[in-house]
């Protein structure tokens, strides 16, 4: 590991500050992602900001009935979270679906959104990637490529993004409140992270030290059902090879309602706003949901080795809403 | 770059400067001479090297000694302080080990499992079927030994002495 500086800020506002005036620094929240990358030599800050003590540690009901997570709650504390387990329970359900205890414990909720790719190459200095090192190449595309994207890919970067909390927090309409040398703002879930295009360098649309403080989680009556299905290559303690994360709201036989998100699939969670339209208003049929389904996949390419994640993402999104539709239809 | 850190290692507490790059496993290991905790990957990916960290179970090799400084560590070997924990007897009984070399890491991984569980904190196993969360209240995992897999998945041993480790386990949580 290279050396490098470590500094704790004691206050948001400092943090960014800190960040602001040196382009080659990073914040350290849990560092289950970045120490990992950093002895890996794949990320080379020269100063480390502590921000676990100048992030908020709690989980709020807001005056709307929403709920707000504080940046610096760990992974394990969210997932146990009354609120989010009887509102929200497919974020909960999301989160112990990844990593194990041990990383969930040290892992901070800003933190996960901003995992980088496990795509194999971006991890392995040796080897060209767009991502790494901007203008060398992408290794997968002519590589192991089973893990990558079927959708919103580029000529120049194919990687997924690994976080399964986004995905859930991409169906629920989340924001992300950050704060910036240039003030705070709010970005919604669904577009803090981006397609590769020809930039596959920026994970999602943050500023160099831009910090999230929280997210916000909007009130969503009809998530208390809601499901997260993980499919990958063992039962447990491994990415997803496609997920879905799903809220459905019944009335009269009819979808009067309806989110859906898939991971595993795409640079960014991939909000299937395509098939939500197509479902609602309708009967939740076996028929209905293989069209919108169909239809939310039909851009996917594949690549070498991965073309099965595309039935796989029509199977889980049919599988997924006939099973949290069983009882209401 | 050299920091000053106080570490709290099974009762004892140690004052000593490290580099910025020492992670908690190393501090361990190669400065404190506590050997319990085990460098398997050092990447966060067995968990070998799980130790109680301010009383939550952690990978140690990804935890930055500077980050941590004042707090509370708890490895395998500060469980028998006063005899062995009765989840380290109850994987002599059930003979939960082969080579032994990742059986630490379990040891202490499945003390706070049994802690976390006690306390209702779900696990993927807990979610079991679509619809409502899963209801509130201590997980019982005596009698689910799929709650105990899931909950020890970030542990592996590559003797796969699993077979054993669940019903050691069980025992503890039936007790």
């Amino acid at each position: 590991m290279r050396p490098f500086r470590y500094a704790r800020a004691t206050d948001p506002a400092g943090a960014v500050a800190l960040l602001a005036g040196s382009p080659q620094a990073a914040y350290l929240g849990g560092g289950t992602n970045l120490v990992d990358l950093m002895k890996l030599d794949v990320a080379r800050p020269d100063l480390l900001v502590d921000i676990r003590g100048v992030t908020s540690r709690s989980i709020e009901e807001l005056p709307d009935g929403g709920v707000r997570v504080g940046a610096g709650v760990s992974n394990s504390d969210l997932a146990a979270d009354p609120l989010i387990r009887h509102r929200y329970p497919v974020i909960a359900q999301a989160v112990v679906s990844g990593a194990s205890t041990q990383l969930r414990n040290l892992a901070t909720v800003g933190g996960n959104l901003l995992q980088r790719t496990r795509c194999l190459y971006f991890q392995d200095v040796t080897t060209p990637c767009n991502k790494r090192e901007p203008g060398t190449g992408c290794s997968a595309i002519d590589g192991h490529n089973r893990d990558l994207a079927v959708l919103g890919a580029s000529p120049d970067c194919i990687a997924t993004q690994p976080s399964d909390l986004a995905v859930a927090l991409a169906a629920m309409d989340a924001t992300v409140q950050t704060l910036g040398p240039d003030g705070g703002r709010n970005i919604p879930l669904t577009e803090l992270h981006r397609l590769p295009g020809a930039e596959p360098q920026a994970d999602n649309v943050l500023a160099h030290g831009e910090l999230i403080t929280a997210v916000d989680l909007p009130p969503l009556p009809f998530a208390t059902r809601s499901w997260y299905r993980k499919i990958r290559d063992r039962a447990s303690y491994a990415f997803a090879l496609v997920s879905v994360a799903a809220a459905i709201d019944i009335a009269d036989g009819r979808v009067r309602d309806v989110r859906i998100a898939l991971g595993g699939v795409a640079h960014k969670p991939w909000r299937a706003t395509r098939a939500e339209d197509l479902l609602r208003g309708g009967p939740v049929t076996e028929e209905r949901l293989h069209r919108a389904a169909a239809a939310e996949l039909a851009d996917a390419r594949p690549q070498s080795d991965n073309a099965f994640k595309i039935p796989l993402a029509r199977n889980a999104v049919v599988r997924t809403l006939l099973d949290l539709a069983a009882d209401t239809r | 770059m050299e920091t000053e850190v106080t570490l709290r290692v099974d009762g004892v507490d140690h004052r000593l400067a490290v580099d910025t790059r020492t992670t908690l496993l190393d501090a361990l290991r190669e400065r404190l001479g506590n050997t319990s905790p085990k460098k398997g990957c050092d990447h966060g990916q067995c968990g070998a090297c799980t130790v109680l960290l301010d009383g939550q179970r952690a990978n140690s090799c990804l935890a930055l000694a500077v980050a941590h400084d004042g707090c509370e560590i708890v490895t395998a070997a500060g469980l028998a302080a006063d005899g062995l924990h009765p989840v380290q007897r109850a994987f002599i009984d059930h003979d939960a080990f082969q080579c032994g070399y990742c059986t630490p890491g379990q040891i202490v991984s499945a003390v706070a499992m049994l802690a976390e569980a006690a306390a209702g904190r779900p696990s993927a196993a807990t979610f079991d079927t679509p619809g409502d969360g899963p209801p509130d209240g201590p997980v019982d995992l005596a009698a689910d030994p799929d709650e105990i897999r899931e909950r020890m998945s970030g542990n592996l041993c590559r003797c796969a002495a699993y077979a054993n480790m669940v019903p050691a386990i069980q025992e503890v949580a039936d007790s």
